[in-house]
């Protein structure tokens, strides 16, 4: 079978640092094809260079058997590759139709024709099985939705080849599921697919072959259908890795964390969490499962002191923490790796070592009498660096130019070296790669393990069901269930996380 | 190239664009562009007597530029710099002529005046946007029409001196001027309020980059969401971070009413020193001693322009032009940062 995209040889350097390193991608026809690799291991800059973003120093490029020179992303729509980001590239206020024509909109004497472009959308839409509502406006419509916005503007610009960056990393696991319909009804349409990714599981599901990329360098393609995702972790990563999370039994004692029939309210003032009770014991680690939008964050925010409660009490050590400030709550021994890493775990225009003193630089030795020590700061930061293995040029590089992985492993130092009696985990490994993952999960393990209450959140069953000792069920602000990850199944729990109630009776224990 | 050797480049390249691009208009108008360098050149350093003028002209362009980076570092916009300037200077002249105190009482109590009542201006829009998140553009514009109308308004009514329209003159022991100074420039009216102008500029960066009060308003003009996770009062910094900028905008009065002036009279309009000190602040990277720098070099254009219309025939006018270029070069800054990528990589190459 002939190869629709050809990259040979691709060498990509900046100053510094080779980003690709004779790497060789071939897409055939009608597939789809994996793009793996850890976080910044090159991916993109692949990907870039195929988009015509930046320029290769050394390579060919072929489409379609024909040597091209990718020089912007103009030409490399004119050769029909198209790229849906991972970021969405929309404009809110607009409708779907306008956003899908923008740049290249349908006009009858010189006046927007809205009526053929809407009719258009529709066409392409219906043919490919993306349902949506030409025009609904981008702000009102989900996040699945407007991803199906960005995969019909390619389709629009009449592209072949579509490059999905991470597709799945925003997405619930229903829109997931639609994604890999859509996928598949893509490719029976002759349409080829570049899937960049790190999630082996996503990859085993729709792939046909896979090219894995590690630190720069090109490892080898491998078909998927011989491989598993052991072999691919380990080729991806370097290493064996492990993926059911080691641990031994939990051996969980007094009650370190009570929630009492917590009442929240969400930012449109509609309850969220409503009579939720929940206990976490010192050595274990509760997961809440449930799926997105079930009160998960007004649940957090509100135990950190960031939302105001309605009713009900939190304790923890068995004192009323209900009404503290933030800054009594961390103090009080609460750690929180937030759910949104930009937004709230790092100011991102600060060094990553003033980041690593967020809660702590009024207390010695970050400060005394008011004046920072950054000699002391910068010491400490750099230790949490090396015993955190976050990578990073210095303690003194803005936190911004960091990786995501690397950011959310300084946020988990900092919390971590707090040695908080209650640690909460909100998807705390969400958009990390397997290493990352497996390094984030052994910490929290070993929080357990030295006696303390960890509270994990995350919409990631295997997550939920690898790490957990107990597993709380939220569905619509309240705990409908408690079940032991080792005596349910992820068909069981997805069920309860739909609201259904359980048919039959497994361990429940005492709420 | 090094970041800090970058973001001082920028500014340097901009001064120097400015300059070309007016010294174009120039020679379009059918001006002798050097003979209007050198004019302004020594009617800002040509004689000690200018000298002292641009010293006494850079002073309040200190304060003002301090007042506006201030606020911005710590993400907010301070436009009304020049309202609380206007009722710092009201407030400081008020206790100059009001009181008869000994100097070291009088002064410093004139000062902080001043200080107090530039604070509290500000404190206003700052307490709005903590309060009830209003901008702070929209409060601050519109406090500086207020505060024009309102001192115009005290002054008249309950300060007047025989001649109506000003303020009687300020004791000698609340005054800044210097009769040394004065003597040592050849009678231009440089005053001690440079000290103070200085003074702020190093408390300024003391406060933002050494303690953890300066760490806090920082880290919530960068990220507000963050600071209240790590428990940081955001409100409270935020109405801070205004009073702060008002203190140095009401110090800057405090130069004119008891340095410069010696009075405060019904103004026609504004002063303009509080808008030109967000030229200063961002010509100075929002730096404390960018912000000298830049108001050194903001002086000796104003001062030294005045003397081109005489000695050269061109219209100092031409030197607003130019002041205009270099604001808009150093806010175009993007510009030059390509240019500048572009013979950085070349050199690697």
């Amino acid at each position: 079978m002939e190869y629709v995209i050809e990259m040979l040889n691709i060498r990509k350097e900046f100053p510094g640092i080779v980003a690709n390193d004779n790497i060789t991608l071939q897409v055939k026809k009608g597939e789809i094809h994996a793009l793996l690799g850890e976080n910044g291991a090159g991916k993109s800059t692949l990907m870039n260079v195929l988009f015509g973003l930046y320029q290769p120093e050394k390579g060919e490029i072929r489409v379609k058997g024909k040597p091209v020179n990718i020089t912007n992303p103009n030409i490399a729509n004119d050769l029909g590759i198209g790229m849906v980001h991972q970021h969405f590239m929309l404009v809110d206020p607009f409708t779907v139709t306008e956003n899908i024509i923008l740049g290249q909109e349908t006009t009858s004497k010189g006046m927007i024709d809205i009526k053929k472009a809407e009719n258009d959308v529709r066409a392409i839409s219906e043919k490919y099985g993306l349902a949506v509502d030409p025009s609904a406006k981008i702000a009102d419509i989900s996040v699945g939705m407007q991803q199906r916005v960005e995969i019909l503007k390619t389709l629009y610009r009449g592209a072949e080849i579509l490059i999905f960056d991470e597709p799945t990393a925003v997405l619930t696991p229903q829109e997931i599921g639609e994604l890999i319909q859509i996928m598949k009804t893509l490719i029976k349409e002759g349409k080829s697919i570049i899937l960049i990714t790190h999630k082996l599981k996503e990859i085993m599901e729709v792939c046909d072959r896979c090219t894995v990329i590690r630190k720069g360098k090109g490892i080898g393609t491998v078909t998927v259908s011989e491989t598993n995702p052991n072999e691919l972790a380990s080729l991806m990563v370097g290493r064996e890795v492990t993926f059911t999370t080691e641990k031994t039994e939990a051996t969980p004692k007094h009650n370190v964390f009570e929630i009492e029939n917590l009442h929240v309210k969400d930012s449109r003032g509609l309850g969220a969490v409503n009579g939720l009770n929940l206990t976490v014991r010192s050595g274990e680690i509760v997961g809440i499962a449930g799926v997105d939008g079930n009160g998960q964050s007004e649940l957090i925010e509100a135990i950190t002191g960031l939302r105001k409660i309605d009713s009900g009490s939190v304790k923890l050590n068995g004192k009323e923490i209900t009404k503290l400030s933030p800054r009594k709550i961390t103090e009080s021994g609460i750690g929180h790796i937030p759910q949104d890493r930009h937004k709230h775990g790092l100011v991102l225009d600060f060094p990553i070592g003033e980041n690593m003193v967020l809660q702590t630089y009024y207390q010695e030795p970050n400060s005394k009498m008011g004046v920072l020590n950054f000699k002391n700061i910068y010491k400490k930061a750099k230790s949490l660096i090396e015993e955190f293995d976050v990578r990073t040029p210095s303690e003194f590089t803005l936190a911004r130019a960091l990786s995501g992985g690397n950011q959310q492993k300084a946020i988990i130092g900092r919390e971590v070296d707090r040695n908080p009696d209650l640690l909460i985990a909100a998807q705390p490994t969400r958009g990390l790669d397997v290493g990352a993952i497996e390094f984030i999960h052994k910490r929290l393990i070993e929080q357990r393990d030295n006696g303390k209450g960890v509270l994990l959140v995350s919409f990631e069953l295997d997550e939920i069901m690898n790490v957990s000792d107990r597993i709380a069920v939220i569905y619509e602000g309240k705990i409908v269930a408690i079940v032991d990850p080792k005596e349910t199944t992820e068909q069981e729990l997805g069920l309860l996380m739909a609201g259904s109630k359980r048919k039959e009776a497994g361990e429940v224990n005492n709420v | 190239m090094s970041n800090r050797l970058r973001n001082l480049s920028i500014p340097i390249i901009a001064v120097l664009l400015g300059v070309v691009v007016g010294t174009i208009i120039m020679l379009i108008s059918g001006y002798d562009a050097i003979a209007a360098y050198s004019a302004l050149w020594s009617g800002a350093f040509g004689e000690v007597y200018y000298t002292g003028e641009v010293v006494r002209q850079v002073t309040p362009y200190i304060l003002a530029g301090l007042a506006v980076a201030f606020a911005f570092r710590t993400g907010l916009f301070n436009i009304g710099v020049e309202g609380q300037l206007i009722v710092g200077w009201l407030a400081a002249v008020w206790v100059g002529v009001a009181f008869d105190l000994p100097r070291f009482i009088h002064l410093p109590l004139a000062v902080l005046a001043a200080a107090v009542a530039g604070g509290l201006w500000a404190f206003l829009p700052g307490l709005l946007k903590a309060r009830f998140r209003v901008h702070e553009v929209i409060v601050t514009i519109m406090m500086n029409y207020v505060a024009l109308h309102l001192t115009n308004y005290i002054i008249r009514r309950y300060l007047p001196s025989p001649s109506g329209d000003r303020t009687e003159k300020i004791h000698a022991t609340a005054s800044l001027r210097s009769p040394f100074f004065e003597e040592l420039t050849d009678f231009s009216r440089l005053h001690w309020g440079i000290f103070i102008a200085i003074i702020a500029a190093i408390f300024m960066w003391f406060l933002l980059e050494k303690t953890t009060r300066g760490f806090e308003l920082r880290s919530v003009g960068f990220n507000q969401h963050a600071s209240q996770y790590s428990g940081m009062n955001v409100n409270k910094n935020i109405v801070l971070s205004m009073v702060i900028s008002g203190v140095f905008a009401g110090l800057a009065g405090a130069m004119e009413g008891l340095g410069t002036f010696g009075y405060a009279a019904v103004k026609g309009g504004f002063t303009g020193v509080g808008f030109d000190g967000i030229a200063v602040a961002l010509l100075g990277g929002n730096a404390a001693f960018g912000v000298i720098l830049a108001a050194i070099l903001f002086g000796a254009l104003k001062v030294g322009s005045l003397n081109m219309p005489l000695e050269s025939g061109v219209p100092n006018e031409l030197v607003d032009i130019i002041i205009a270029l270099i604001v808009f070069f150093v806010a175009a800054s993007y510009m030059i940062r390509i240019v500048m990528d572009r013979f950085s990589k070349k050199g690697v190459k």
